[in-house]
């Protein structure tokens, strides 16, 4: 698109952890370049907030709402913003959201697109280069961005999070025409308060085969609740329906990178780990001390887990005095 | 009425055999493709009279994985093939693949194409999407169900971060899926014979009227290296004789690495 550009900016959905990580990974990137970071929201519902993540300028679009809104409105409504701000990168989430929208922009945009980048910094032309995690886990691409705008969306849990600091993006408010879709929400569910979202938790506890059936999870969830950790499955848990298939965790599930992935009777064949193995510390809780969970873990507990897993969470409650 | 459904398929190496490594090993459709035929197979029952055809980009190799289709009922496949075609990415391989998605409707027209929400190589998740953008269609990623289907408008279901999501798309469209979405047939004898003998057309750069600057060398990105993740050192063995003692001396660790 543009011969000037110049330039950072994350365009987000919603305030969420995964747009603090966005501004982490702008930030940087401005920086590596002495160049501006902008953030795009659909409204100002949180612009206060949003504010404060060290943006140095908030766009919030004006006209009907995009929140909510399908992928195909977002597209037509973000593309004369975009190349009236003719930034060097676009970053956003890697989640439904902007794994959908990303790829809309880059065809409206004639852009290029790393999905699910994993590491992100500009060559000396101020090209965008990026890693990314390819077949199944088993090896990373470098990608390089030929054209401006880059685009690029980010892998949750692979960015430091923005804080909220002292310093005040300026607010500036940008009319989007009305967009036209030919799509609309019918409605929206929210899952049930409580459970935390596998995507973006910090901590994951996971069963597998081995918790012998659904009632296998409820000391899982037990644990996961003392750990303040998401709930993860193994393929083989989901299909056999103890557990809804957005606990998936896998080639054909999620994608997650943790703090901290506690496998519990999960073997480890390669499909889970592509799924898994990224993440900072692994704990296999297995019978199996060959197997390859337990090979790899950071930490590998041998035994039964219908011991294991609610010592574990006696151990917690007792170190915690309660 | 009944609707023209088409399935992308990519020809992809199974992740447990060297998928880095792809040269010379057999390919079959990248495993998500697999639930994006089921479907359009579903899709022909509910509607009937509908027709399914699929299509795929890749190498000349890429004929087998088309050829696995057909023998589950999809009725024609065409391979989109040419040495030109080299060195994309993603968005290029959506230009391509809706320069066919066009030419497939103007003797047809084609309302819905269901392709998987991302292949066991690539995982970019950009094909379904950008293919619609490159049609002007509105699209839907990451579907696990198709709720409603009618002459004009289909609803489907999708899981987001947050919650459930219900929209309603108007023909055409393009849906990515979800593994949840069903449960993939087996082919039949007979369908295996019949795909055996079946004539899958191969579409090149000119029979596509492709346009040289949006495809092959000329992809905005280009993968500069790859290099195969080293295996995860193994850690440490926790100790103890009961499952207390090794709660105990895990529990320890986790606190030391700050993560209890
Ligand atoms: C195309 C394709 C895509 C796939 N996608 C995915 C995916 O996304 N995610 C995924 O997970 N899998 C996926 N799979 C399936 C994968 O290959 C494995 O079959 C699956 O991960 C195995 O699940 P599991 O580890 O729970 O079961 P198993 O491999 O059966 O392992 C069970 C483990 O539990 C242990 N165990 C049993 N009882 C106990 C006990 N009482 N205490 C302690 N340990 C115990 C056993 O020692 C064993 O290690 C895919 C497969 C294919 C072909």
């Amino acid at each position: 698109m543009s011969a000037d550009p110049k330039g950072i900016l994350c365009v987000a959905d919603a305030l969420c952890p995964a747009t603090a990580e966005l501004l982490g990974a702008g930030r940087a990137l401005a920086d590596s370049r002495g160049e501006p970071l902008a953030l795009l929201l659909a409204d100002g519902a949180e612009a206060e907030a949003a504010a404060a993540l060290g943006a140095d300028r908030l766009l919030l679009l004006e006209g009907p709402s995009l929140a909510g809104a399908p992928e195909d409105a977002w597209e037509a409504a973000l593309k004369p913003v975009l190349e009236a701000e003719s930034p060097r990168a676009v970053l956003l989430p890697g989640t439904v959201f902007g794994r959908s929208l990303a790829p809309r922009l880059a065809v409206a945009l004639r852009a290029g697109l790393v999905s699910d980048a994993l590491t992100l910094r500009f060559d000396p032309e101020g090209r965008l280069l990026a890693e990314r995690s390819i077949c199944s886990g088993n090896a990373v691409a470098e990608i390089l961005v030929g054209r401006w705008p880059a685009l690029a969306t980010l892998r949750p849990m692979a960015f430091p999070r923005a804080v909220p600091g002292q310093k005040k993006a300026e607010i500036l408010r940008r009319s989007a025409p009305a967009a036209v879709s030919k799509a609309r929400v019918l409605s929206f569910v929210p899952e049930a308060a409580a459970e935390i979202e596998l995507g973006g938790a910090d901590k994951v506890v996971s069963g597998g085969r081995g918790l012998g059936g659904p009632e296998g999870f409820a000391p899982l969830r037990e644990l996961a609740a003392l750990l303040g950790a998401a709930v993860g499955a193994s393929r083989t848990a989901v299909d056999a329906g103890w557990i809804p298939y957005r606990h998936q965790v896998g080639l054909t599930g999620r994608s997650i990178r943790p703090r901290l992935y506690v496998a519990c009777g999960i073997s480890g064949q390669i499909q889970h780990l592509a799924g898994m193995r990224s993440s900072e510390v692994i704990v296999g809780i297995n019978q199996d001390p060959d197997c390859p969970m337990m090979k790899l873990a950071t930490f590998s507990v041998q035994g039964d887990l219908v011991k294991l897993v609610p010592a574990l969470s006696a151990e917690i409650r007792r170190l915690r005095g309660a | 009425m009944p609707l023209n459904l088409l399935v992308c398929v990519k020809g992809t190496v199974s992740s447990t055999s060297g998928a880095l490594r792809p040269e010379g090993q057999p390919l079959s459709p990248s495993p998500l493709d697999e639930y994006a035929v089921e479907e359009a197979l579903r899709l022909k029952e509910r509607v009937p009279g509908s027709k399914t055809a699929a299509l795929s980009l890749g190498t000349p190799a890429s004929e087998e994985p088309l050829r696995s289709v057909l023998s589950l009922g999809v009725e024609s496949a065409v391979l989109l093939c040419d040495e030109a075609f080299a060195g994309g990415d993603p968005v290029s391989s959506a230009y391509l693949l809706s320069l066919a998605v066009r030419k497939l409707s103007a003797a047809a027209p084609v309302q819905l194409v269901l392709c998987g929400k991302k292949t066991n190589d690539g995982e970019s998740g950009q094909v379904g999407p950008a293919l619609a953008a490159w049609l002007g269609w509105p699209s839907a990623c990451a579907v696990r169900k198709v709720v409603e289907v009618s002459e004009t408008s289909l609803t489907v279901e999708r899981a987001l971060e947050g919650g459930v999501e219900t929209l309603a798309l108007s023909f055409p469209a393009v849906l990515t899926l979800t593994k949840e979405i069903n449960e993939p047939r087996l082919p039949s004898l007979k369908g295996k014979m019949a795909a055996r003998k079946a004539q899958i057309p191969r579409w090149g750069a000119s029979d596509l009227g492709a346009d040289a600057a949006l495809y092959g060398k000329s992809a905005a990105t280009s993968v500069v290296k790859t290099a195969p993740v080293p295996p995860r050192a193994g850690g440490v063995s926790i100790p103890g004789n009961t499952p207390e003692e090794k709660a105990r001396a895990l529990a320890e660790k986790l606190k030391e690495m700050k993560l209890l």
